[in-house]
């Protein structure tokens, strides 16, 4: 039964949203029951995402509680503003200075994994590339030419890309990027920093809807009380149809 | 003496106002088809949808901000802090569908049966009534959310009547009281959305039940169960007791009491339909896009246009044939008369015979063809236009107007298989 309804959620979207898939995306293989990837998807959040991007739909003691993150540790460790635990998760920045900066004023993330999808936001996050002529030398395969600085450069550094020049039918070249190259210079190896980039994506799907886990447990005996009932209401409705067939 | 107590408490009601008679008259005594499939479900659905929908909008609305800064905000709100919120929130949500999935398959068997012809023209008539209700009730409620959908989706259906020669811009601009989609149209839509339409809903399904209960149930076999008084056998007749009403002027044979027979059916058939309902509102309350779209995740932006801006799919086969004609205005006529053709129904079937069992093969051909159109017509409004689409959506829009075209010229002098005198079952 839960692998037809995966399956089912896999396959529905392919039909709706195909036209506009160019980039080939990675499947984020998340996971909403690991406790210490969602940790560190916050951890990471905090500390590279939010000082933009406000999640300002969710609580920072609803996150604390459902992460098993004791408050005071959540308060001493991932509250950089003056917020109260209970506050929404806004930040401090201006919108309109924002859009001055960087052309767009940053998103609130909270909805971003159910907009954009988690293999989406999987694949951008490991898709920025050296480009000299971008406001912020980066530029990305996935959007390209976004406004975002490559924010996580510390710990991949910036790749660069293998670039192949097309003339098209109009004889207009476009650059297309096939293969993106390491720099070796971030903290972590590939590895680890795909490790890293899936925890923030299981984080931000978790963002998306607090109650997804809930939502399902609670599914089961639900359905399976139906089940039972559908069965004795099949043999109530026999029952009384016995003397009319 | 508590049994005394209760008969002494219902004579005293029935003494001021016909509880125990209205029971029999369309309950316990009410004469149903003994003969009823799987297609005769989608009724009682509708219904229990119905409840659903007032029952989950009611504490929905106890906690949305019906404001253009605040809507986003409190579905969130309501999907993370009210407790079991996101419950209430994709009940109604999947039970939008939910209705159009019912009531699709509800008038699909009103189609194939014939339960639209004469003497039940208004049963169709009304019916189709709650349909356009139903359909506005779901273009404003899906403005609510404040996503880029819910704007976007709304600013194109509402400029469709700006095609309307002379009155359209004044039209628009009185639809959304303002020049563009704003608050002021969140708030007006709010309020039709839970006062207006639904308390005009409750009073359309009351007078379709009302007309239904005059006339009776059609069935399968499209054969009456009312015969002349006096000329059924005992025999056909059957051992139940039905209402004056029904029995005094007319023999009945081949039906039961609603009450229990189809009640008990019926609660079963809501077992099954609950356990499919869960399902989705558990495992996948986004339909895979279809329920809740993607681009409605993201708070409403009037200057950020979506990439693709399609409706809600219960709406898709008609907007498939709007963008299936290249002129705007002769566009929206067709896309108005894709739902104004299906009122005259009743008239454009001239054949005397009512059932698909017993029709012509034409009959059956133009059916099955009308179906596939319409669906070929849904899954092409959900998709881009492209040129191909764009084809082959003509060619299903010609597919489902010929539909009724087709059905008036052959359903005159139809060659239909001769009639069982008692139903089949």
């Amino acid at each position: 039964m839960k692998k037809l309804l995966i399956a089912l959620v896999a396959f529905l979207p392919s039909f709706v949203f195909a036209a506009g898939a160019a980039v080939h995306l990675d499947k984020a293989n998340y996971d909403l029951t690991d406790k210490v990837s969602l940790q560190n998807g916050a951890k990471l959040f905090m500390n590279y995402c939010a000082a933009c991007h406000s999640t300002a739909h969710q609580r920072y003691q609803r996150v604390a509680t459902d992460l098993g993150i004791p408050d005071q540790l959540m308060k001493d460790n991932l509250i950089f503003t003056d917020s109260k635990i209970g506050d929404l998760m806004k930040n401090s920045m201006d919108k309109k200075d924002a859009a001055k900066w960087f052309g767009n004023a940053p998103l609130d993330l909270t909805l971003e994994a159910r907009l954009r999808g988690p293999d989406w936001i999987y694949t951008y996050l490991r898709s920025f590339y050296k480009d000299d002529s971008r406001p912020f030398g980066v530029n990305n395969r996935v959007f390209k030419d976004v406004g975002m600085p490559h924010v996580l450069e510390e710990l991949q550094g910036i790749p660069t890309a293998e670039i192949e020049y097309v003339v098209d039918a109009d004889g207009v070249e476009h650059a297309n990027v096939i293969a993106l190259h390491s720099s070796e210079t971030g903290e972590m190896s590939s590895d680890e920093y795909d490790r890293a980039v899936l925890d923030l994506v299981n984080f931000l799907v978790y963002s998306g809807e607090p109650n997804k886990l809930e939502r399902q447990n609670l599914g089961f005996w639900v359905i399976g009380f139906l089940i039972i009932l559908f069965i004795l209401s099949y043999l109530l409705k026999k029952e009384y149809w016995r003397d009319i067939h | 003496m508590l049994k005394k107590l209760v008969m002494d408490g219902i004579d005293w009601i029935d003494a001021r106002i016909p509880m125990t008679d209205t029971w029999n008259k369309h309950l316990a005594q009410y004469p149903t088809p003994v003969n009823f499939n799987f297609w005769y479900f989608f009724g009682s659905l509708a219904m229990l949808v119905l409840v659903n929908q007032i029952l989950t909008g009611i504490w929905l609305t106890m906690h949305y901000n019906p404001s253009a800064e605040g809507a986003f905000a409190s579905i969130e709100y309501i999907m993370r802090d009210v407790p079991y919120g996101w419950l209430l929130r994709y009940m109604h949500s999947t039970g939008a569908s939910a209705f159009f999935v019912v009531i699709y398959l509800h008038m699909f068997r009103g189609l194939i049966y014939g339960s639209y012809q004469k003497p039940r023209e208004l049963i169709w008539i009304f019916g189709m009534l709650i349909f356009l209700v139903l359909m506005a009730e779901a273009f404003m409620g899906y403005l609510l959310p404040w996503g880029q959908m819910s704007f976007w989706g709304a600013q194109v259906i509402i400029s469709l009547f700006g095609a309307i020669p002379v009155i359209g811009d004044d039209l628009t601009l009185w639809i959304r009281g303002d020049y563009v989609i704003s608050g002021a149209t969140l708030n007006r839509f709010f309020a039709l959305h839970v006062v207006a339409l639904p308390l005009a809903l409750v009073a359309l399904v009351f007078l379709h039940i009302v007309a239904l209960h005059e006339v009776g149930s059609n069935n399968p076999d499209g054969v009456e169960i009312k015969q002349k008084k006096g000329t059924a056998s005992e025999e056909a007749k059957g051992k139940f007791t039905f209402h004056q009403q029904y029995s005094g002027k007319k023999d009945i044979i081949d039906a039961v009491p609603f009450h229990p027979y189809f009640t008990v059916k019926d609660i079963m058939g809501v077992s099954a339909f609950l356990i499919c309902f869960a399902a989705v509102i558990f495992f996948i309350p986004e339909g895979g896009g279809f329920f809740l779209e993607p681009p409605n995740f993201e708070a409403a932006n009037g200057l950020k246009t979506p990439d693709h801006i399609a409706p809600v799919w219960y709406y898709t086969p008609y907007y498939a044939i709007l963008r299936a004609i290249p002129d705007k205005l002769i566009g929206v006529v067709f896309f108005g008369g894709s739902i104004a053709i299906l009122f005259l129904l009743p008239w454009l079937d001239r054949c005397k015979v009512k059932s698909i069992r017993y029709r012509s093969w034409k009959h059956k051909l133009n059916i099955t063809q009308f179906t596939i159109c319409f669906i070929v017509l849904g899954v092409l409004g959900a998709l881009p236009a492209t040129p191909l689409y764009t084809i082959i959506a003509q060619v299903a829009s010609v597919g489902y107007f010929g539909f009724f075209i087709a059905l008036f010229v052959y359903s005159k002098n139809e060659k239909t298989k001769p009639l069982p005198t008692r139903l089949t079952h």
